[in-house]
């Protein structure tokens, strides 16, 4: 039905597109006598604005999120330069051949959509047409051939009607996909913008991973010079002392030996707290599932695991699953307060081969109200996930209860 | 006391075999990997073996999994198994036999080598020695259980070192009280925790683990 709603809206959307079209082509035209300037950069804000709605419309239609606006960026500049960049700007030329080209394929599709509901409502309603119409109007149905002399006879048209509805119905949405996808051809980015986009999102992320593992490195690399490479010195240093005491002061050497073992205790739990930071033997060891069920098994809050892995995964997708499900786990067992918490983690192959997309969810029955700016938490993750191109998404309204969903796709 | 050795590292090895001698066990066999350590099981069964969890060839938990094949051959072989961390669940995957003597230690609780030799030996007789890291986290993280929220803070001390694999008389020592006290105090948790006593140390600690095992 709200394809009805949009087929009038639409429909009636040509003519202004048309009107625009051609005060757009007098605007340029007449550009050079001065007042065309002015003209031709309203024409364009109201080009553009009528065309964000189509974007707006065909996004909603097909379901995928909307492109950025793909027009080269205005300068702050005067109004020659200014109407030279859209002049230039291939998105400013693609927007003319969409506006023509829409004023045709909206007509065949919204319009023929609108059609065959119309019809479909004229014929089932026929004989109350006819006998509410003046005579010689709704006589002739389908021309001259076929005249019908009363309202008994008028009955024969009705069962056209439930015809024209299915038809309507069955083609109403394929015929609004073709229009969007006719209008997301046109009005989208083209290859070239996507690719310049995606190699800006890329670079981001690069950068962001790079800087990341920088840190890990300054981080490790301070906790073993601190930590385990410390303890070393002072045990070599009880050691020695211990060395030139043993003849003269054997309740020395014991003591110092004592506290030689115990630097080496400190130093191994040291290096193992680091290991396990860096990538947990138990995630080398059993992969994701096993790790996963480890993680669970020391978990203060009764957690259930469920995975459904085809075995082994890729080792880096493995470790950024672990570590985002753990942060994510640690987030709800910090500040959910909740009972249960439940973590799902499902691969789902694409097509043909062993690429495909590994989701994972958390989800607790706490007091919800997480989200990923209130955080470094889950910010932590998704700047995770994003070095391979995963998503996170937080779903967790106030009063709980909270579900995380992230994804990672694998590519192999 | 006849022991076999899986250490793939020869320096650790090396150390275990000089602890052990010079503590007046038979060293029958050092391996270095996960099928050497089977079928030297199969061929000497010691009294004893201690087994490192990663072995090669796979260098994950192939001496975890060697053991516990192991034990399917002979039942009820004493295993002590040393790793440089523990978890839980491969706690639970050692005693899922029920058949008892097992240990599960950290590998630096070999630097306190009476301690050491000591849990080795109980596991030869008999004994499940876990690691305080295990236990300590078994105890914390399910506290929120009624059942063990009942016990004393006593009571949790006793309950820790019973599932470490001491006596009640080593027990008692530990905490400066007499064993009748540490009998007291067991059964007191029995009752609590719902368990028949009984004499039998490993079958105690067995139970106690199986309750924690949830």
């Amino acid at each position: 039905m709200s394809l009805l709603g949009w087929s009038l809206v639409l429909l009636p959307g040509t003519v202004l597109g048309a009107v625009l079209a051609t005060l757009w082509i007098t605007s340029i035209s007449i550009a050079a006598l001065g007042v065309g300037i002015p003209l031709t950069l309203l024409a364009t804000v109201l080009v553009r604005w009528f065309a964000d709605l189509h974007r707006q419309w065909a996004a909603d239609r097909l379901g995928e999120p909307v492109p950025a606006r793909p027009y080269q960026p205005t300068p702050d500049a005067g109004w020659p330069v200014r109407l030279w960049t859209i002049l230039r700007d291939p998105t400013t030329w693609r927007d003319w051949i969409w506006l023509v080209v829409n004023s045709i394929t909206i007509w065949l599709s919204c319009g023929l959509s609108l059609l065959f509901f119309l019809f479909g409502v004229v014929y089932l309603t026929y004989p109350l047409i006819y006998q509410l119409t003046p005579s010689q109007v709704f006589r002739t149905p389908m021309g001259e051939g076929f005249r019908l002399h009363s309202v008994a006879q008028s009955f024969w048209l009705v069962p056209l009607g439930p015809v024209f509805l299915l038809l309507w119905y069955v083609t109403a949405v394929r015929l609004a996909n073709l229009n969007a996808r006719v209008i997301r051809a046109l009005l989208g980015p083209t290859e070239q913008a996507r690719l310049r986009a995606r190699v800006q999102q890329l670079a981001t992320s690069r950068a962001e991973t790079v800087d990341t593992q920088a840190g890990e490195l300054r981080r490790i690399e301070r906790d073993l010079h601190d930590g385990a490479q410390a303890r070393l010195v002072s045990l070599g240093m009880s050691l020695g002392l211990a060395e030139q005491l043993l003849p003269n002061d054997p309740q020395a050497v014991q003591q110092l030996l004592a506290e030689a073992r115990e630097s080496t205790s400190r130093a191994l739990t040291e290096l193992r707290d680091l290991v396990r930071g860096i990538h947990p033997p138990v995630l080398a060891d059993r992969g994701l599932d096993g790790a996963l069920k480890a993680l669970a098994l020391v978990n203060p809050i009764p957690t259930t695991v469920v995975t459904r892995l085809p075995g082994r995964l890729p080792a880096p997708i493995e470790s950024a699953a672990y570590f985002a499900v753990a942060e994510a786990l640690s987030n709800a067992i910090k500040h959910a307060q909740a009972q249960q918490i439940r973590i799902t983690v499902e691969f789902a192959p694409h097509r043909g081969g062993a690429a495909g997309e590994l989701t994972m969810l958390v989800s607790d029955d706490g007091r919800g109200g997480a989200s990923i700016d209130s955080g470094t938490g889950l910010r932590g993750i998704v700047r995770r996930l994003a070095a391979f191109d995963g998503t996170l998404t937080v779903d967790s309204p106030p009063g709980g209860p909270t579900e995380v969903r992230m994804s990672l796709p694998c590519v192999s | 006391m006849r022991v076999v050795i899986a250490e793939d590292l020869a320096l650790l090895r090396e150390g275990l075999i000089r602890i052990l001698r010079a503590n007046s066990f038979e060293v029958v066999e050092a391996v270095d990997n996960g099928p050497a350590l089977i079928r030297s099981l199969t061929t000497h069964r010691p009294d004893v073996a201690i087994v490192d969890v990663r072995l090669p060839p796979t260098f994950t938990d192939e001496g975890l999994r060697s053991a516990i094949e192991a034990r399917r051959q002979i039942p009820g072989l004493p295993i002590m198994v040393l790793s440089q961390y523990v978890e839980q669940i491969y706690a639970r995957e050692l005693m899922s036999d029920r058949a008892g003597a097992v240990g599960y230690l950290l590998k630096d609780r070999v630097t306190d080598v009476d301690q050491f030799v000591a849990s080795v030996r109980q596991v030869a007789t008999g004994s499940t020695v876990m690691d305080p890291d295990v236990v300590s986290a078994l105890l914390t993280h399910r506290s929120t259980d009624p059942k063990l929220l009942e016990l004393s803070p006593r009571e949790h001390e006793v309950l820790t070192l019973m599932a470490e694999g001491r006596s009640n008389a080593a027990i008692a020592a530990r905490m400066f009280v007499t064993e009748k006290t540490v009998s007291n105090h067991s059964n007191s948790i029995f009752t609590k925790l719902g368990l028949k006593p009984s004499e039998d140390d490993n079958r105690r600690i067995l139970a106690v683990l199986a309750y924690l095992e949830g």
